[in-house]
């Protein structure tokens, strides 16, 4: 679309006095002919916003550059309407504010320097806005027929609660169970923790209450002995293949509820405790079903007197489970009140490390600490043996400041919950290992059978038909469970439209579970609402834009379809790829990662940013004008980061010119190319942190972008030219106060480096 | 009848209440007390365990908020009535005076002219700002707000003639809208428990021991000291440093119950010493060590520092000495004896008490110990701590639920 472009400059914040305005008019007069331009004080003011509008209607404008501050302030003040693209240049915060006087340079008359520095600086960031807005196009999204219904996996607790909230927000849902009854878990309890205030009472198990509401309703439809045998296609367009029995179903999906729950752990492994070895013995598990038919002694059906629990038996502890299952000390609580309820002589003992009900559950542990009937302390274990029937517990380090032996007719240990995808979660490591050693090798491992993906295609819950393998990737960061990263993000996921809820997601009691099962619900409704829309969900959420696939050009190298964070594209049996726009994400990184340049956004693209790289001006001489170096920042953190460093007043060299990017995953390394072949000295990237605890939003950008710059590397050393001059940072966006001596640091080191040898060719 | 969702609170609870509903297509409200949206985590140093930045999230949600046009707030605002009942509830809402309009441009050329400076409720008293001030670095909105208690009024108008922009009005007044909304998210959060209740902590008199939240403050780059962890008496380096856990909490004469958070911010905050002092000697007093699920990996990351003592004990009593240490007497109980230690600095990890705590508010929801236990049939629901305590990530699955239950009661009728 040809651009009518309105270019406008605030004169005020500092901007006005400092800035040689009709040198900058002047310039972008000259270089980008603009529609028109103006000058105007207090641009963010009614008086100005007018002004604009007045423009717009009477000069048919269609794009605006302003600038002026950040757009992180005022940014509802420059919004005229969806058929006008705005475009801010940050001639404030990233100009003015920060500006430092270059030290070392001539005075300007002495050289051939037509502009002062920072009139060029604030003419760089202004034809960068008006170059962008030249190549700007309104994304306009083709919606597929979307289809709302949501599938819910496991008819247990979490997910039995999470049907019935998307049924009441009137969303149609299948519940799949691979038992013949629903429940889980919960139906299997004989009694259950508080759920209510004051969260001091057992509370009688009231789970077929819930199993009746799903059944009786009749926007959910229940599969029993069911089992999920794929699941194709992307958020809003789903085809899942169930198995019912010995008949398969194919059901059209638009969102996924994972709600598979848990295993209990397998307690074969802590013969220590006398697992197996000593018949009186139980996990938690098998004393639920006990309590529920009726507590007898297994080994001789005589009344139990007395109960010993052993919390933590295989949690937190690195040999068997490392984390703490978080409801153990609570059902034990629970079950030392079967205990008390069958005779008011009976004892239960509970050993623990840490008591760990958190919160408002500290009220269930006080009532139980009221009973007398139940013994608490901290403990460590020293021995479990036999004495006839009964079992003798050794404990030391107790609260009584002695050590204790009980006899007691059963032991009761307190094991945890395994994720039902930690299998997979295993697997997917071992096919990336295995991928790594043969790409070492350099075998060609694609055209025979891999034995190991068969077994995680199996043991999936989910089965993907994805280019990028049947679950979630990398969920042994998680020690298995399906869980986000994010703090402040619970259902990020790497899988668009599928969102994991309760014990698949973290150990948690049902309290929390009910919580889980209503927020991913809420997730798997908002996915389908969006692709309805054509819009990217969270954190590009309402984002109309997409990648665009010029085909033609692709040489099928797959890099977009293996990189992609979270596998929304997929390909065809030549490679080329195959988008799933509702799967995407729009952080950019197939864009970046394109060694062709054939994928692009309407409103991001590597001729875009190029053309903004081209409009930075490189005096011939540094010298007299200076250096050069680029920093392409992270629009997400790195780039608030230094808007608020200006707005503490702190200050950084002049040298450099930022451009915000989506992510560093969608730095293409055709910019570094660009910047350098013009003469810049120098690329610092700044982005997320990377690793194991990663904060880039989009999971893997900037560790993507990382592994690239080893290739800019390369070729720069094979240029002759420093490799040092491309540098990827990792910043937060609280190190504000540290950013500006990342940047001067940077602009040093390349100062001993020397001028770009390419200037001026 | 209204298809709208009414957020009271624009803490994290409430901004994630309000853009998970709002992001499905709904219209939402955020009702924020203070004059930025936020709350308490943007108080925050770090979030354990990924020892990430609140703000990182907090940018996120704010870009969430600028975007979506469903997404409506007031800061300076409270709920004075609400009449109706579900899926037709009108809510009046007060705003109080700001003084500074959205002409502000944050130039920050006010606070330079302001001859009055105060107390910084940010920072638990631990800064200053003057009497005109931008709520903190991140502020959202970005615009500034009078002290209307310490501003000296026209008299002074300082400030005003400073503005290019005519931003400043000193005869602001307050303002009132009526909304109309089916339903409402109680996500009013928490406020750190009142150390002067625990007298025999030293009830706030002792310098030296601080709050939980004023260690995030000392901690963040925003803070009063610009990260430099430090004595608040005399701005020394501190190398011995104890913990007092469940200051407040599961204790009858305070708060009954577990504050949940403060057992894992208190290993955080040792890891934010260590980062500052490789040699200081950190002792934690505790009741029980409370990292549940996954977050044991991270107290494991800390019990490896062989620096950091954990006893479990309770703190009996905290004393100041006359070079403003604090003498700790607390019960080593496993060892079973008594001890007096002396420190150069204490952190209390303080609990947190329900803000809604001892506050009339017109809402027709049971509310127990300051926790909202009820309303659920009035279209009510709670998110995050006015629910219960809860982390931060507990808290986001709470108020992404009570944005689809907030979505039900609109869609029953």
């Amino acid at each position: 679309m040809a651009k009518k472009i309105g270019v406008y400059i605030c004169t005020s914040c500092d901007i006005g006095n400092r800035v040689d305005i009709e040198k900058v008019k002047e310039f972008i007069d000259d270089e980008c002919a603009p529609h028109l331009i103006k000058e105007l004080p207090f641009l963010c003011g009614q008086e100005a916003v007018e002004t604009i509008k007045q423009d717009i209607a009477e000069e048919e404008l269609n794009a605006v550059c302003i600038a002026g501050c950040s757009p992180r302030v005022n940014w509802d003040v420059f919004d005229f309407g969806p058929e006008v693209f705005v475009e801010r240049a940050n001639i404030r915060e990233l100009g003015v504010w920060s500006f430092k006087e270059p030290e070392g340079l001539p005075p300007i008359e002495e050289t051939d320097l037509e502009a002062d520095h920072i009139t060029m600086l604030v003419q760089d960031y202004v034809k960068m806005a008006v170059m962008k807005l030249e190549k700007i196009e309104k994304p306009e999204p083709e919606i597929p027929e979307i289809n709302k219904t949501i599938l819910v996996l496991g008819g247990g607790f979490t997910g039995l609660s999470a049907a019935l909230d998307a049924a009441k927000a009137g969303y149609d849902v299948v519940v799949v169970e691979k038992e013949a009854e629903l429940g889980g878990f919960a139906a299997k309890m004989y009694k259950k923790t508080p759920s209510k205030y004051p969260f001091t009472d057992t509370e009688e198990n009231d789970i077929n209450k819930l199993i009746e509401a799903v059944e009786q309703n009749d926007k959910i439809k229940v599969l029993t002995s069911a089992t999920v045998q794929k699941i194709a296609g992307a958020p809003g367009i789903y085809e899942a293949t169930v198995k019912v029995g010995e008949e398969e179903q194919t059901l059209n999906i638009g969102a996924v509820v994972l709600a598979t729950g848990w295993k209990p752990y397998d307690a074969s492994k802590l013969s220590h405790l006398g697992y197996g070895q000593i018949k009186n013995v139980v996990t938690n598990v098998e004393f639920e079903t006990l309590a529920k038919e009726g507590l007898k002694r297994p080994s001789d059906g005589a009344p139990v007197k007395s109960v010993a629990f052993i919390q933590c038996a295989g949690q937190r502890d690195p040999e068997h489970l490392p984390y703490c299952s978080s409801i153990c000390c609570m059902v034990s609580l629970k079950q030392a009140q079967y205990v008390r309820e069958l005779d008011e002589n009976a004892k239960a003992f509970i050993f623990y490390k840490d008591m760990r009900t958190t919160g408002i559950m500290e009220n269930y542990y006080k009532a139980a600490q009221d009973d007398p009937g139940i013994f608490l302390t901290k403990a460590e274990i020293e021995e479990i043996s036999q004495d006839g029937d009964q079992v003798v517990v050794k404990v030391k380090d107790t609260l009584l400041g002695e050590d204790l032996e009980v006899k007691v007719d059963m032991l009761v240990l307190a094991t945890g919950i395994v994720p039902t995808t930690l299998e997979e979660a295993k697997l997917e490591l071992e096919c990336k290992s295995q991928d790594k050693q043969e790409e070492e090798k350099k075998e060609e491992s694609e055209t025979c059978e891999n034995p190991l993906l068969t077994k995680l295609q199996e043991a999936s819950c989910l089965k993907l038909q994805y280019r990028q393998g049947p679950t979630f990737p990398d969920l042994m960061l998680f020690d298995g469970f399906a869980d986000s990263n994010y703090i402040c993000f619970p259902y990020e996921t790497r899988r668009t439209g599928i969102y994991a809820a309760g014990c698949v997601r973290q150990p948690m009691g049902m309290v929390t579970a009910k919580e889980d099962a209503t927020g991913a619900a809420l997730k798997a409704i908002q996915c389908i609402e969006s692709a309805n829309r054509g819009v990217a969900v969270h954190p590009r959420s309402g984002d109309m834009s997409y990648p665009k696939f010029n085909f033609v050009r692709c040489t099928q190298c797959k890099r977009c379809t293996e990189e992609c964070p979270f596998g929304a594209l997929d390909d065809d049996e030549k490679g080329t790829p195959k988008p799933n726009p509702t799967r995407c994400r729009r952080c950019g990184t197939c864009m970046g990662a394109c060694p062709e340049r054939v994928i692009s956004f309407d409103n991001y693209s590597i001729t875009m940013v190029n053309d903004m790289i081209t409009s930075i001006q490189v005096p011939e001489y540094a010298e007299d004008g200076g250096y050069r170096i680029l920093v392409l920042c992270c629009e997400n953190d790195a780039y608030p980061a230094l808007d608020m460093a200006a707005m503490r007043g702190k200050k950084w060299s002049s040298y450099v010119r930022f451009i915000p990017v989506r992510c560093l995953g969608s730095v293409n390394t055709q910019w570094i190319a660009e910047a350098m072949s013009k003469g810049i000295d120098g690329v610092l990237l700044l982005g997320c942190k990377y690793g194991e605890d990663y904060q880039c939003h989009f999971v893997k950008g900037s560790e993507l972008c990382n592994r690239r710059m080893e290739n800019v590397a390369e070729t720069l050393s094979r240029l002759q030219v420093e490799a040092e001059r491309v540098k990827q940072v990792q910043v937060s966006i609280d190190e504000y106060d540290k950013v500006p001596e990342i940047i001067d640091k940077f602009v040093e080191e390349i100062e001993g480096f020397g001028a770009n040898p390419y200037k001026g060719f | 009848m209204s298809n709208s969702i009414l957020v009271l609170g624009g803490g994290f609870s409430g901004l994630t209440a309000a853009l998970e509903a709002a992001e499905v297509g709904y219209e939402v409200f955020i009702v924020e007390k203070q004059p930025y949206l936020g709350g308490r985590v943007a108080q925050l140093n770090k979030y354990f365990p990924k020892l990430c930045p609140p703000t990182c999230g907090l940018e996120i949600n704010f870009q969430r908020v600028k975007k979506n046009p469903k997404v409506k707030y007031f800061t300076l605002a409270e709920v004075s009535k609400i009449s109706g009942g579900p899926g037709n509830y009108e809510v009046t809402v007060k705003i109080k005076p700001r003084f500074v309009n959205n002409n502000c441009t944050a130039c920050n050329k006010c606070v330079e002219v302001c001859p009055v400076e105060r107390d910084c409720e940010f920072d638990f008293g631990l800064g200053k700002t003057k009497a005109i001030y931008k709520p903190h670095t991140m502020a959202m909105p970005m615009q500034y707000v009078i002290d209307s208690e310490v501003c000296t009024g026209t008299s002074c108008a300082k400030c005003v003639s400073a503005c290019e922009y005519k931003a400043i009005d000193l005869e602001d007044k307050e303002k009132e809208v009526v909304l109309n909304v089916g339903s409402i998210v109680v996500a009013t959060g928490w406020k750190p428990y009142d150390l002067a209740n625990l007298t025999n902590l030293g009830a706030g008199q002792i310098k030296n021991a601080i709050s939980n939240m004023q260690m995030e403050r000392l901690a963040a780059p925003n803070g009063p000291t610009g990260g430099k962890i430090v004595r608040p008496s005399d701005g020394k380096e501190p190398q011995r440093i104890a913990f007092v856990q469940c200051a407040g909490s599961r204790d009858q004469n305070h708060l009954n119950y577990c504050s949940y958070i403060c057992c894992m911010a208190s290993f955080k905050q040792c890891t934010y010493i260590r980062e500052q002092y490789p040699d200081a000697e950190i002792v934690i007093y505790y009741i029980d060590l409370r990292a549940p699920g996954r977050y044991e990996k991270f107290l494991n990351k800390v019990q490896a520092d062989e620096k950091v003592k954990m006893v479990k004990g309770k703190v009996a009593k905290l004393e100041e000495d006359s070079e403003g240490n604090v003498i700790v007497t607390a019960e080593d109980i496993i060892a079973g004896v008594k001890k007096e230690e002396t420190y150069d600095l204490v952190v209390l990890a303080t609990g947190m008490q329900p803000s809604l705590d001892g506050v009339e508010l017109p809402l027709d929801a049971e509310i127990k110990e300051g926790f909202v236990v009820g309303g659920e049939d009035k279209g009510i629901f709670a998110a995050g701590c006015a629910k219960m305590p809860l982390d931060v990530m507990t808290s986001a699955e709470t108020a992404t639920g009570a944005a689809l239950k907030a979505i039900q009661t609109l869609v029953r009728r």
